[in-house]
């Protein structure tokens, strides 16, 4: 528990705020990457997943990808990035490896939260002379949203563990406290960055369950918990159905 | 439904699974997970560092036990000196090449000693009790600030003094650890009065040299990249680098027994010798053992 202490000593030590790698700057380095590569993974992997989830076409391919993708060495593509694309490229290296490891999540959130609709509630929506597009704006995106958070929820995670390796090639934030004191074994200062990644995650994280839990319409059911998603099918489904606004806008 | 969800179940299945092999990937690269195999009697454990120079010299002391009826183990590739030094003290690895200086710097952090005869003294000093410095070799792998000829040319720079002269911002590139090493940016502004930014190039220093990201660079002195990248490595009148030669680190046990072979080696081995070495493996991208092999049939050891 020493070194716990130490490390928080270090943390928090007024010298964090001083010096060429302030702590405040790097956690504002290591939250822009993660924003911004979240960011265009979204751009990227939300009109997929929803085109995949609405027409039902391309879904073995997506799950492939998806599954693939979260396999990809963020460690090894970014190294690999670099030297492909030139060493003046470094922010583009990183937010490509980054974007990369997100996309999976994104489009399993975006085509999953589709899917789980049940085919009653939409065939419903077209029963009441719905246009596609309607169905689409008005059933799937409002009930599917709960998942495409979750799938942002972890692809926010795994990014901003990830960007840890920004600092690898010199692009900063956390990452930099620990490769930069592992060989000068300066042990508060690695458990000092690595809790402070682990801090900024749990209170994105934290911020993404909220979310989640706001993203669920009203009257529709939480399915945003793991655990409650399986438990929860005919009498909840049910209810769904039945509460649905368009159901009861008929 | 269920089949839908069961479908989904499986893609996450399927990405727990991508991270699980990409975890396993990890550990079984890491060759301090291989299974450890105790040092048999008569038997000489070389290690080596996770630098190809380091491990061509290794092999080049392996190659030389065994034509001289040593049976070797070779430990190659066991990452930093903070990863290695535990084994090497323990004595689970038995003989390793070092370099004076860095290893000097690690035993005792405030030593003043910079020329080669002084560290090599001081390093025998600073070693601890199980562990032997062998003779050391004229060859020498040691920090040096680079620049490319061009900016040279421009500034008209020879040794890290002429900087001060240069009216442009002078940003220093290398490893993340530099920036709070004795000879990095603290360092330039004690000796040479510079002050010098700082950027953590890492793997791609040469690079960013060449690309102009940094305008000085840290290099290894026996990097062939500095002829081929046509840089120029700025003189150190000051002395703020430590002298690194390699040197044979022993585990005092075994050291008298392997002493006239590994000195043998180490009077052969010249700057201009480690340089060639290093070459053979970036440009001539020939193995490690062929490198090896050739060398010391070249110097007549095998």
């Amino acid at each position: 528990m020493n070194l716990f202490a130490e490390a928080f000593a270090w943390l928090f030590s007024p010298d964090r705020l001083t010096g060429s790698h302030p702590l405040p700057a790097a956690i504002g380095e290591h939250l822009f990457y993660t924003f911004v590569s979240v960011a265009i993974a979204a751009l990227i992997a939300v009109p997929l997943g929803y085109l995949v989830g609405h027409t039902g076409k391309g879904r073995d391919l997506a799950v492939a990808l998806a599954g693939a993708g979260r396999a990809v060495p963020s460690f090894g593509l970014i190294v690999l990035l670099v030297l492909v694309l030139g060493v003046t490229h470094k922010p583009l290296a990183a937010v490509i490896t980054f974007v990369l490891l997100a996309v999976p999540s994104i489009l399993a959130g975006a085509y999953s939260g589709l899917e789980s609709i049940d085919r009653a509630v939409i065939d419903a929506g077209r029963a009441t002379g719905m246009t596609e597009w309607q169905i689409f704006r008005r059933i799937e995106v409002p009930l599917g949203l709960p998942l495409l958070v979750a799938g942002m929820r972890s692809a926010v995670l795994q990014v901003v563990a990830t960007v840890t390796l920004a600092a690898y090639v010199g692009l900063g934030g956390l990452g930099y406290y620990i490769i930069q004191g592992v060989p000068l074994r300066r042990y508060d200062q690695i458990l000092g960055g690595a809790l402070a990644v682990t801090i900024l995650a749990l209170v994105l994280d934290g911020v993404f369950a909220l979310l989640e839990r706001l993203a669920v319409p009203p009257g529709a059911p939480r399915q945003s918990r793991k655990s409650s998603r399986r438990e929860i099918q005919t009498r909840e489904e049910m209810e769904q159905i039945e509460h649905y606004p368009v159901e009861q806008s008929n | 439904m269920s089949a839908r969800k069961k479908k989904v179940g499986i893609a996450f299945a399927a990405a727990a699974s991508g991270i699980v092999l990409a975890l396993t990937g990890c550990s079984s690269s890491d060759p301090l997970d291989e299974p450890s195999v105790t040092a048999q009697a008569g038997s000489i454990v070389v290690g080596s560092q996770a630098y190809y120079s380091n491990e061509i010299v290794a092999e080049i002391y392996a190659q030389a036990l065994e034509a001289n009826g040593f049976t070797v183990e070779r430990k190659f590739n066991i990452g930093q000196r903070d990863a290695y030094i535990p084994s090497l003290e323990s004595g689970e690895v038995q003989l390793f090449p070092e370099y004076t200086g860095n290893l000097l710097q690690f035993y005792d952090a405030t030593t003043t000693a910079t020329t080669t005869d002084d560290v090599y003294a001081a390093l025998q000093t600073a070693l601890p009790d199980g562990l032997v410095a062998l003779e050391q070799s004229s060859a020498t792998d040691q920090d040096s600030y680079n620049v490319t000829a061009d900016f040279a040319a421009t500034y008209n720079l020879e040794s890290l003094a002429d900087l001060a002269n240069v009216d442009v911002p002078l940003t220093l590139g290398g490893a993340p650890e530099l920036e709070e090493r004795p000879y990095g940016p603290t360092g330039l502004k004690e000796l040479y009065g510079l002050d010098v930014g700082f950027s953590a190039t890492g793997d791609t220093t040469v690079e960013d040299l060449v690309a102009g990201t940094v305008n000085i660079a840290n290099v290894y002195s026996a990097d062939p990249r500095i002829q081929t990248e046509n840089l120029v490595t700025l003189a150190d009148p000051e002395g703020l680098f430590l002298a690194s030669n390699v040197v044979p680190i022993a585990n005092a046990d075994i050291a008298d027994s392997v002493a006239d072979v590994i000195n043998a080696v180490s009077a052969a081995l010249t700057p201009e010798g480690l340089v060639a070495l290093n070459v053979q493996s970036t440009d001539d991208q020939m193995s490690t053992p062929d490198i090896a092999a050739a060398w010391l049939e070249a110097n007549g050891l095998n």
